[in-house]
């Protein structure tokens, strides 16, 4: 045994990525290579009436020019519920419209045709050349307009308990605001990108994507082949934040071009099409009624949610998973429903539901808490629930209550004035908010091999992605916890569909998920080893129960024996263990939970708008690896500043058309916009109700509830309650005429 | 692949021969060029790269005017020791533009030439005027909360200059020397940059073959301060939503001269000369200040989504006068 596990290593894959030998879907540069480049339709609704690519086609280098009347006819893939217990198993995509399937055009920046040749630049500049005349119908820009033109669609999770209705009616307390969120966009630094080739019937594809398997089994169905027909491989993610967890159009326009052209084929997605084709976070609009009895205790609390989605596909955000659990009240309701816009499909974003309904339900508790002149940490903690009221079920654990006050203490949350503009330094107004974090915890099937080899090294694979969290690391760490090995005999290889099947890394689920597989062929392969030990050698006749392995060595009383060297003497090139491990039971209900404190500095005079200091103090079970874990939620808390304060994808309302679809004009926070403190406390309780090592995963849930707790802050610095994210300074100032979408 | 004329110029001589006709483009940094390229918003035929010319000196004249080469990078004049201690303002200015590594290969007349960044200018799509003249402008009823103007604009286009540099060029005075196939000439940096009025596509007084090589910057107001301050959304990387650069000497506790330019809410780098006549011969105190603000914003004209530009264009004046005059808010 060691103390591996909670430690804080570096990452094992570190030097990789900072020699650039790691290598990501677009690095892979192949022998005969050719180069795709998209044409992206111009109009958000309507048909194309006629493509000529007379000229493109023409130009030097250029191999073909596929679209609507020239592609092949493929097969679209099942979207399945995903079932965790068979994860491996798993088809799903988003977007179900394949590309090119007809002359219809759902929204801007939706493929329109897609141009093959030599070199990137001929695919490009021939791209340039196709003339595409469209039919263009009126686009639905913005959830506004769809309000307008539509009633909302439910999405079948209305969920209640009592009856929140009559008990608002009858309360005296209470309040009834609505709040929204505009389209955010992921924005990773890798763009989506696809290296296809084919051998035979063979399929191979080099993807950005955060599951190989699901991937694999996506173009397996859209080919019409049989899954061990495919092999995904991403080795390396330059992250994902849910915008890589399915298969987007560009991936099945790749493969099909890389068959047609009988050629591996790149193709790299230009960053103004990451706010078209492949996912966003929706826009929604949030209705939240809560009321309270004369102490303070919700009586009721309704949270309706809509959400815009395409006009192919129903993808619903929902913002009230949250609120079924996280506070105590018997009267609750939550509905969603939507509302079709001309914007591709949206997709899971980092926390999807909660990072949006967080901001609702925490914005609500703040303003509900004010209405009833309570101090808003206390009217939380008066309220956080004592067991999971949506499920009926106790908490797995829970230490919500402990995460408050340790951030309050740290924070010095007793040092706040409750009147808004109150705290004042210099030209600056200080505000504090606070807000509660929550995030579900969920385990998946996995399966991992391990090889212990006869060089006195473990090989370890498994079908799970690092998509920059540190996987490949806290997989090492879970070797050397199980065989007393140190990191540095530890080989993790992971990122490929014809390795053991592994989750999506996505949702928080994947150490949960792979660490038990890992644990558990480690174990295998010790056993295996064992066997071989008792039949030659040394400890031949030995009892294999009786042996032990540790730190490399298997142990026999008082005899030891390295591994490598004797494999080697029995002319053995390793022992191999092999797991496949399932979904977590037991009637508990297991979510992580947390809190955000934020100081926030406005300063009127130049209506600056700046987050001074987070304290965080985050319940997501045992940690793994300190120094990732920190990292992730670190980053979260940068992400959701973003979310707060600058993020939101704009449509021009006339046409459908995104404005903003760059780095430059696509606000995500920079390193000047950190805060100058950031203090995470990491509570560290495992919950074995999950898995052995009692880790939750950690990915999420710090980007949930920041916005609210930043809206909060800004509240108690101005005044001014925004209900629209993100807060920008023209939202504040006192004197400026508002800005309309 | 489309394919153009590139040339490689190591002298003004040859630049200048290399180009010829109208038709051709010089490159420098290219952060403005090659982007625009890649989206084929620009499709030069031919290109003289100037790079090597021997423009990327920093010269003090003997009347305490500073000549600074066409070449000169962002950095190296923000970080240039006399630029720092003479011109504060500038070297702020530039340090807030941009990112490091941009302002590394961005060159001096290169940021004097740098386009706009209205999204309907660069979807390549969009109607537009300053891309294809009579096309109509997309930005005034449209998106135009952050890189479109108040001050200047027409009803053919409403889009910001980008620059920071410039307007900090603006305020101190400055004059853009030129060479071109009729010989040398001077144009006064006030002069250079055009409003768009009814030709938006005419953005500087640059005739076709010319090159710029200098930037000169007028001698150091004596006994001034100055000071750029450039209010954004973000804490960097983002262009001025608005921002002022501002050089003031004080006599007493009156201001004797001022000289006030404006960034982010002009469709040029925005000098403020009725503003700064304003503030002539009156107390540093607040109330000046606000008085000299509303004279500078007097003939604004918001757009759609951008009329917070106006009170802020205000604060950026009035709280850099405050920081740089002592007054107490």
């Amino acid at each position: 045994m060691n103390d591996i596990i909670g430690a804080a290593p570096k990452r094992v894959d570190g030097r990789l990525k900072v020699t650039g030998k790691a290598q990501y879907a677009a690095d892979h540069g192949l022998d005969r290579m050719a180069f795709a480049y998209g044409v992206y339709s111009t109009i958000a609704n309507g048909r194309v009436t006629r493509i000529d690519v007379d000229e493109a086609r023409r130009m030097p280098g250029v191999l073909d020019i596929f679209h609507h009347g020239h592609f092949a006819d493929l097969y679209r893939p099942p979207s399945m519920q995903m079932n965790p217990a068979q994860i491996e198993r798993l088809v799903k995509v988003d977007e179900t419209r394949l590309p090119f399937e007809d002359d219809r055009v759902y929204y801007a920046g939706q493929f329109v045709a897609i141009v093959v040749a030599d070199s990137f630049e001929q695919a490009r500049a021939a791209a340039y050349k196709v003339k595409v005349d469209y039919k263009e119908e009126p686009a639905v820009a913005t959830l506004g307009q769809a309000k307008k033109a539509q009633s909302p669609q439910s999405s079948g999770s209305d969920y209640s308990r009592g009856n929140a209705a009559t008990a608002f009616d009858s309360a005296t307390k209470k309040i009834d605001a609505t709040y929204t969120t505009p389209v955010e966009t992921h924005n990773p630094m890798e763009m989506h990108a696809t290296t296809a080739y084919w051998e035979g019937d063979r399929l191979f594809v080099y993807e950005a994507t955060q599951s190989v398997v699901v991937h694999r089994n996506t173009l397996a169905r859209i080919f019409g082949l049989s899954p061990d027909k495919v092999e995904l491989r991403a080795p390396f993610i330059g992250s994902g934040f849910g915008g890589k967890l399915w298969a987007w159009p560009h991936s099945a326009a790749t493969c099909a071009a890389a068959r047609a052209v009988k050629r591996p084929v790149q193709f790299v997605l230009p960053r103004p099409q990451m706010f078209t084709t492949v996912g966003h976070r929706p826009e929604t609009e949030q209705r939240m009624r809560l009321a309270t009895d004369s102490k303070g205790k919700l009586v009721s609390v309704r949270h309706e949610s809509i959400n815009g989605t395409s006009f192919t596909d129903p993808y619903s955000e929902t913002c009230g998973s949250v609120t079924k659990s996280l506070y105590s009240c018997p009267n609750l309701a939550v509905t969603h429903s939507t509302l079709q816009v001309h914007h591709g499909t949206p997709t899971s974003m980092r926390a999807p539901g909660a990072a949006p309904g967080l901001f609702a339900l925490e914005s609500a508790m703040d303003e509900m808490a004010e209405a009833i002149g309570m101090d808003p940490l206390a009217f939380r903690k008066l309220n956080a629930s004592t067991r999971d009221e949506g499920k009926d079920l106790p908490w797995s654990s829970n230490h919500l209550q402990e995460a408050f006050d340790k951030g309050a203490a740290k924070f010095g949350w007793d040092k706040r004035t409750p009147a808004p503009g109150s705290m004042r330094e210099g030209h600056e107004i200080i505000g504090y908010g606070v807000a509660a974090c929550n995030w579900d915890a969920l385990r998946c099937s996995s399966d991992a091999r391990v090889s212990l080899r006869a060089d006195g090294t473990a090989f370890v694979t498994c079908g799970a992605q690092d998509i920059g969290t540190g996987t490949y690391t806290i997989v090492a760490q879970t070797v050397s916890k199980i065989s007393g090995l140190p990191l540095e005999k530890i080989t993790v290889q992971l990122g490929d569909s014809s390795f053991p099947p592994g989750p999506v890394s996505g949702g928080s689920w994947a150490t949960a998920s792979i660490l038990p597989a890992v644990a558990e062929a480690t174990r295998d392969a010790i056993e295996q080893l064992k066997g071989f030990a008792v039949e030659n050698g040394p400890f031949k006749g030995a009892d294999a129960k009786a042996l032990q392995f540790a730190e490399g060595r298997l142990v026999n009383g008082n005899d030891t024996l390295d591994f490598g060297h004797f494999l080697r003497e029995q002319r053995l090139g390793s022992a191999e263990g092999e797991a496949h491990t399932g979904v977590a039971d037991g009637d508990v209900s297991i979510r992580s939970f947390g809190v955000h404190f934020v100081e926030v500095r406005w300063d009127p005079g130049i209506s600056r708008l700046r987050v001074a200091r987070v304290v965080s103090a985050i319940d997501a079970g045992q940690v793994i690896n300190e120094k990732a874990a920190l990292n992730q939620v670190e980053g979260a808390i940068v992400m959701a500043i973003g979310m707060a304060m600058f993020e939101a994808t704009h449509y021009d309302e006339r046409n459908g058309r995104p404005t903003n679809n760059d780095y430059a004009e696509y606000m995500v926070p920079v390193h000047a916009d950190q805060p100058p403190e950031m203090d995470i406390m990491l509570l560290d309780y495992p919950d074995y109700a999950l898995n052995e090592f009692g880790a939750r995963g950690i990915g999420e849930i710090g980007t949930t509830g920041l916005a609210a707790a930043i809206a909060n802050a800004v509240h108690h610095a101005t005044g001014k309650r925004i209900r629209d994210l993100p807060i920008t300074l023209d939202k504040l100032m006192e004197d400026a005429p508002r800005v309309t979408a | 692949m489309r394919t153009f004329q590139f040339d490689k110029a190591t002298d003004t001589e040859q630049a200048l021969k290399a180009a010829g006709a109208e038709q051709a483009m010089f490159l420098a940094g290219g952060t403005t060029l090659l982007d625009l390229v890649k989206l084929d918003v620009m499709q030069p035929e031919r290109l003289v790269d100037v790079n090597r010319l021997p423009l990327n000196k920093i010269e003090t004249l003997s009347d305490g005017r500073v000549r600074i080469g066409a070449l000169v990078t962002n950095t190296t004049l923000a970080r240039d020791e006399h630029i720092v201690e003479h011109y504060p303002v500038l070297s702020q200015a530039l340090l807030s533009g941009a990112t490091t590594q941009l302002r590394n290969k961005a060159t001096t007349a290169g940021n004097v030439m740098q386009r706009v960044r209205c999204h309907y200018f660069r979807d390549n799509v969009s109607p537009c005027n300053k891309r294809e003249p009579g096309s109509g402008c997309s930005a005034i009823e449209g998106d135009n909360r952050s890189v479109h103007a108040v001050l200047g604009t027409s009803e053919h286009c409403i889009a910001t200059h980008p620059s920071d540099m410039c307007v900090a060029m603006a305020a101190i005075g400055a004059t853009v020397q030129v060479q071109g196939p009729k010989g040398e000439r001077e144009i006064d940096f006030l002069d250079y940059h055009l409003l768009p009025g009814d030709t938006p596509e005419r953005e500087h007084a640059l005739q076709p073959g010319e090159l710029i090589t200098h930037i000169v910057l007028a001698a150091p107001l004596a006994d001034s301060r100055s000071a750029y301050l450039k209010l954004r959304d973000r804490a960097s990387y983002q262009f001025a939503l608005a921002s002022s650069a501002i050089i003031v000497r004080l006599q007493g506790d009156r201001i004797a001269e001022a000289r006030i330019a404006l960034g982010g809410v002009g469709t040029k780098p925005w000098r403020a000369t009725e503003a700064e006549q304003a503030l002539r011969g009156q107390p540093a105190t607040e109330d000046s200040f606000r008085r000299a603000a509303d004279v500078a914003m007097q003939g604004a004209k918001p757009y759609r989504q951008n009329a917070y530009k106006i009170p802020l264009a205000k604060q950026a004046i009035v709280r850099n006068l405050q920081t740089l005059t002592g007054a107490v808010a």
